[in-house]
């Protein structure tokens, strides 16, 4: 049962074999999915990749039962992850939820398509960023991540997983049906070039445990099942016993460490890439393949004697409201391409406020936005025009 | 009759390291037969001589999940029948483990359908304890898949349009290998049922029929839980190792109870093994890889290569 | 105990004997233990206990054989039975349990 779980190298490969590869190099020993385009690539390697490593993968019966088996997996002491689109995330969205609520690490990675419903199962969509951030019921805070190319769904997903074990929450992938598909470089470090965190173990003797009773940072240790701690998880709102408390006290205690716990720690989760931004007069604002095209967009606009500056998205949630402050206040327009009807460009309105304008670059679905298109844009806002 | 407050030689009551007593009264009204399969899977649990440390209990929602709660175990307590995905993941992540999934008729068979025939089907070490009190108690009392024909409940005011489900039957035919139906008053044979479910490798399914006195006993005009259990008494007929088709649940004339089925399969993890190690040979021709015991009915061997 | 013959072991078997310890407040008056006991050994008190039912009161302790059974059914755990040698001598005990 000898296999490699980092394949050091440089190769030519498709993005959904990149995020398998980047999470059995993180670790990740367990998969539980379903199939859907354009996600499927992802579960069909793990089911090659995972028995040479002694993990186990599992095609289970629809998404809710997916997601359910990997939260169980990470409780049994092993990082697992899922992959799929959009109708499936729509489903495993009552689970992310009970993810969330219970502290659970996992990764899910959401190759988008376009949507609603069945919509374009085989092309391009940006569609379901909100409902990363708010598609379970209730109030909570969720980390997203957004790849923007092959490389990036190895390295993010990397990512994804130490962000999920440091934070004990679900961390998602936002990546999408081209960046999923397309083939491109990508390098492969050496075992030890690549962080791995895993989660924080309790010190306490097991009878003074207190499975939600956080560190300063806002995170608790966590057993596993097996330990010997016998803890009591559940999805009610629960007290730092874990035991149900049905009342407004309890729910504010919990509701609160939830949201403080992404909320305080947003300066070290977020990440952007920054790229001409000092002298920029409009500045691009994207993430995941759009911010593929939003780079082209913003070299051939330098190239073109405009100043334009670039923001790419590497978390999309928590969304960088001071950076996008700080930068609205001094630049002439904020430009965001995304494939779909206006969803983070409402982020960026919000955090802009009438510090400057911010303008939509985008279509509904079916193929990439092209660079010109954002030229234009940039070239209209430095104008002035709408 | 005097009370007295008992001194420190009397001794507490036997489960109580196995509860967590502060979480006590529990939930459960009075006379519910929850607490009665609660006692059973706790004796059954210690009979069975696992490690507690390494048993694990994942329920869904509703009155029988909260048995999660209660118990001094690691426990899950999940959503509306998704507890057994989630103690198939928990299973297969730590195969040392001992994983109990206890729930409710609705939770597990309805919602949760789905996941039952999948897991019974693959096969999954896991035990799985299903009470059926006939309705959906937590939410006060609706149709579930058990409610028998006519039964009035909060969604059924004028007598439940539709038939119940056989769970036994079903439970056997999508391949598990252990299963037992008893009620709350049968529980040395209960306890025992579940010691032998969960020492036997593969997917056992017991199922209880319990007295639900305050929303399906109430409307039904069963009076309290003790008419329940009297009624149970009366009209329960033991048939050991029956085809579970035969056992209907009959509230005009019978009610069959007893172990319907036990018998051997390889487990999910078994197969997986083999089809790790690449051993399962080329489909349709399994020869010199699988034998079949004829005898043995359904019972195979798989050799390695 | 009368017997149609002697047994050959009267002698070295002794019966069991139980005594039945009630934990009042935890009782919800189900009445399962007094019903199905099957030397009879209870009935329901008059009294109430703190949550207001009535509790099952010892009628005959001398019948107890320590069977278990009424500790077996009981869904609150608010009554067993232990072996006679090894509870407090003097009357049975109720006993009462302050916090739950």
């Amino acid at each position: 049962m000898a296999g490699k779980a980092v394949l050091t190298g440089t190769y030519f490969m498709n993005g959904d074999y990149a995020c398998c590869e980047g999470a059995l190099a993180a670790g990740c020993r367990f998969f539980a999915g379903y199939p859907i385009t354009p996600a499927t690539e992802i579960a069909e390697r793990m089911s090659i990749r995972l028995p040479d490593l002694g993990g186990i993968f599992i095609q289970m019966e629809d998404e809710i039962a997916s997601m359910a088996a990997i939260l169980g997996a990470s409780w049994g002491g092993v990082k697992a992850m899922t992959s799929t689109s959009g109708p499936g995330f729509s489903l495993m969205m009552e689970n992310i939820g009970l993810g969330i609520c219970t502290e659970t690490p996992c990764v899910v990675c959401n190759v988008q398509r376009a949507g609603p419903s069945t919509g374009l199962p085989t092309l391009v969509g940006q569609g379901d960023m909100m409902q990363a951030r708010w598609g379970s019921h209730g109030h909570y805070e969720v980390i997203a991540l957004a790849p923007s190319s092959p490389q990036e769904m190895f390295d993010l997903t990397i990512r994804a997983f130490n962000l999920s074990e440091q934070y004990r929450i679900p961390v998602i992938i936002m990546a999408d049906e081209v960046v999923g598909h397309m083939n491109e470089r990508v390098v492969i470090p050496r075992r030890d070039e690549i962080e791995i965190v895993g989660r924080r173990k309790p010190k306490v003797p097991k009878r003074d445990y207190l499975p939600y009773h956080p560190d300063p940072d806002g995170v608790a240790p966590m057993a596993n099942c097996g330990d010997g701690y016998r803890i009591h998880i559940t999805g009610l709102t629960h007290d730092e016993r874990g035991y149900p408390g049905m009342d407004e006290a309890t729910q504010a205690q919990m509701v609160n460490r939830l949201i403080q716990k992404i909320a305080g720690n947003r300066e070290k989760i977020i990440r952007t890439e920054n790229i001409y931004l000092d002298d920029a007069d409009v500045v691009v604002v994207a993430y995941g393949i759009s911010a593929r095209s939003a780079r082209q967009a913003v070299r051939d606009a330098r190239s073109g004697g405009m100043r334009a500056g670039l923001i790419k998205l590497e978390t999309v949630w928590p969304f960088p409201e001071r950076l996008i402050r700080d930068v609205a206040a001094r630049v002439r327009a904020l430009i965001m391409p995304e494939i779909n009807a206006g969803q983070m460009v409402l982020e960026l309105q919000r955090c802009a406020g009438s510090a400057c304008p911010v303008h939509l670059v985008s279509h509904f679905g079916g193929s990439i936005i092209h660079p010109s298109t954002i030229v234009s844009a940039i070239k209209d806002a430095i104008k002035g025009r709408k | 009759m005097k009370t007295k407050k008992a001194g420190k030689n009397v001794p507490g009551h036997p489960m109580e390291e196995l509860i967590r007593t502060e979480r006590l009264p529990h939930i459960w009204c009075a006379g519910c037969g929850i607490g009665t399969v609660f006692g059973s899977v706790m004796a059954a649990i210690q009979k069975s001589g696992y490690d507690l440390d390494k048993t694990a209990i994942v329920s869904g929602i509703g009155c029988t999940a909260r048995m999660a709660g209660y118990i001094r175990l690691d426990s899950f307590h999940t959503t509306h029948g998704r507890a057994l995905p989630f103690a198939t993941g928990l299973k297969l992540a730590n195969p040392e483990l001992k994983v109990l999934v206890v729930s409710g008729d609705g939770d597990l068979l309805a919602i949760g359908g789905n996941h039952f025939i999948h897991t019974a089907r693959r096969n999954i070490d896991i035990t799985v304890i299903c009470v059926n009190n006939l309705n959906y108690g937590m939410t006060g009392g609706q149709v579930a898949p058990s409610t028998p024909f006519g039964a009035k409940t909060t969604t059924s005011v004028t007598g439940c349009p539709e038939e119940p489900f056989n769970f036994c039957y079903l439970a056997s035919a999508c391949g598990a290998v252990y299963v037992a139906r008893w009620t709350s008053l049968h529980i040395r044979r209960l306890t025992n049922s579940i010691t032998e479910a969960m020492q036997k490798r593969g997917f056992g399914f017991v199922e209880i029929l319990t007295p639900c006195p305050t929303s399906f006993g109430r409307r039904n005009k069963i009076g309290t839980a003790l008419e329940t259990l009297k009624f149970y008494h009366e009209r329960s007929v033991i048939r050991n190792d029956i085809d579970p088709k035969e056992a209907p649940i009959d509230f005009g004339s019978n009610i069959v109870v007893g172990k319907f089925v036990d018998t051997e399969r390889p487990t999910f993890l078994d197969n997986y093994q083999l089809s790790c190690r690449k051993q399962i040979g080329d489909w349709p021709n399994f020869e010199g890889t699988m034998v079949q015991d004829n005898q043995a009915g359904d019972k195979t061997y798989y050799h390695e290569r | 105990m009368k017997y149609w013959r002697k047994p050959l072991d009267l002698e070295s078997i002794k019966a069991s004997r139980g005594r039945v310890i009630i934990v009042e407040d935890r009782c919800k008056g189900c009445e399962f233990c007094v019903a199905y006991c099957p030397r009879n050994v209870l009935g329901m008190s008059q009294t109430f206990n703190v949550r207001g039912y009535h509790t099952p009161a010892v009628i005959d302790e001398s019948k107890c054989v320590n069977c278990h059974f009424c500790e077996a059914l009981c869904p609150e755990f608010a009554i067993y039975s232990i072996e006679a040698t090894d509870a407090e001598k003097g009357e049975t005990a109720r006993y009462r349990r302050k916090n739950n």
